[in-house]
């Protein structure tokens, strides 16, 4: 498994970057930290013409506080998240969730924003910054723009990123005070993909859902003031609305049975931390 | 940096081990390749080539990699650390694959490499990793032959080593 033949720029500047993706189109990819497309180029499954290294572009290395949120530029990795000392502070819930996010040998190269532009239906960090109301932030030659979590992941391992186009930062909200977050996890072993992942942000009595692993991307849905037999009928509800279908991993039943009860968990852990 | 044609080899540039190295490879060069085939650094494994197997990991600028999953001419200007730099001398072993041979740690042999470099990696950081730690961080790793147990065992014994030959620290 070798990849086919693909040119190789390593851009220095934001602009260089963007007029090659310009003038390439889809014939281009943005390689990162390489985790996902490295693999996806040795299977042939990607036969770019070019690939565009973004990682010694200086401006996109940052994390930076901004008012109510946490700025994340695409050459940040998911191991520099990790260790940045304000996030379990700042965000509790990405802080709980990053390390599930493969393994620390993988972390060590993958980058954050490589995460959300691959938008794998069964990975953490686009899942978090669904839950969270996160957003992306695009550019290209000519535009600037920003786009919400929840209209970025359009389907299978497709977003609403244009092919001339490259994910510059991603702002992850900032924790609000009387917030409560939890993360829950079932695979096979840790760091596998994720059978099923529960993201829960509670505040007050109501509480948002983040699933992932089961329907085709990330979902959530805003449960207000459910508890007992009405929170239980939510969530079933929820499962049966995510299409589980079978595979080689999990039946749709068993994936159905996890939602109701790791999201049950993970609704219950995120109300104790409320603060 | 102009464009790296497909076509073309291109001279890259990096540190290896403590050495400078200069040589070329195709833009779609893995760095597997690059350092078994061109620079004959043997030691890196290559099993699966698509970064579930760990056994070609090595350190990139101070950070564990893949290096199935890495572009040669993305390591230009790095540096590198592969199995080879482990050991202090050619003819003695590191305190850590000393443990590998006194626990049986391998079989084959073929995944030592990587989990040699990734344990190396952990250990100078985390100088007393628990048990349940040691397991999770070589779930990066897979071993077809002797089943983990050994594996932890010689890196319990060699964080233990290492505490105590640096008693300071």
């Amino acid at each position: 498994m070798k990849p086919a033949r693909f040119d190789y720029v390593r851009a220095d500047t934001l602009a260089e970057a963007h007029a090659v993706l310009a003038a390439e189109g889809e014939n281009a990819r943005v390689i990162a930290g390489g985790q996902t497309l490295v693999p996806m180029l040795s299977m042939r499954l990607a036969r770019p013409k070019v690939v565009i290294d973004i990682m010694h572009i200086a401006p996109l290395a940052k994390i930076a506080e901004e008012k109510d949120a946490i700025r994340v530029g695409a050459a940040v990795r998911q191991a520099e998240l990790l260790e940045w000392p304000a996030l379990a502070e700042r965000q509790p819930l990405m802080a709980m969730a990053l390390p599930w996010v493969g393994h620390a040998q993988t972390r060590s190269r993958g980058t954050v924003c490589g995460s959300v532009a691959h938008a794998d239906p069964s990975a953490e960090i686009p899942l978090v910054l669904l839950a969270l109301k996160g957003e992306i932030e695009l550019s290209s030659r000519r535009h600037k723009r920003r786009v919400a979590a929840e209209e970025f992941f359009t389907g299978l391992m497709s977003t609403a990123c244009a092919e001339n186009e490259l994910i510059d930062s991603i702002l992850i909200p900032s924790r609000r005070v009387g917030e409560g977050f939890a993360f829950r996890e079932f695979g096979r072993r840790h760091g596998d993909f994720a059978i099923v992942a529960c993201a829960a942000v509670a505040k007050g009595n109501s509480v948002r859902l983040g699933v992932g692993g089961v329907a085709d991307r990330p979902v959530a849905r805003d449960l207000l003031d459910l508890d007992g037999s009405a929170l239980d009928d939510a969530l079933d509800t929820l499962a049966w609305d995510l299409e589980a279908r079978d595979d080689l991993h999990a039946s749709a039943s068993y994936r159905r049975a996890l939602v109701r009860r790791l999201g049950k968990e993970t609704i219950e852990e995120a109300r104790r931390c409320r603060a | 940096m102009p464009r790296l044609s497909a076509d073309a080899r291109h001279r890259i540039r990096a540190r290896i081990n403590g050495r400078a190295i200069e040589a070329e490879a195709e833009p779609r060069m893995l760095l597997t390749d690059f350092l078994r085939h061109v620079l004959g650094l043997t030691g890196t494994h290559i099993g699966c080539e698509h970064g579930v197997c760990g056994a070609c990991t090595v350190e990139i600028d101070g950070r564990l990699a893949r290096a199935c999953l890495t572009l040669a001419p993305q390591i230009e200007g790095s540096e590198i650390r592969t199995v080879e730099g482990l050991a202090p001398s050619p003819d003695r072993l590191s305190v850590l694959q000393e443990a590998f041979r006194r626990h049986h740690a391998l079989q084959c042999g073929f995944c030592t490499a990587g989990i040699l470099v990734s344990l190396d990696h952990y250990l100078a950081r985390t100088p007393d990793p628990s048990e349940s730690e040691i397991r999770e961080f070589l779930g990066g790793h897979l071993c077809r032959c002797t089943g983990y147990v050994p594996i932890v065992a010689a890196a319990l014994n060699a964080a233990k080593k290492l505490r105590e030959a640096k008693p300071h620290a």
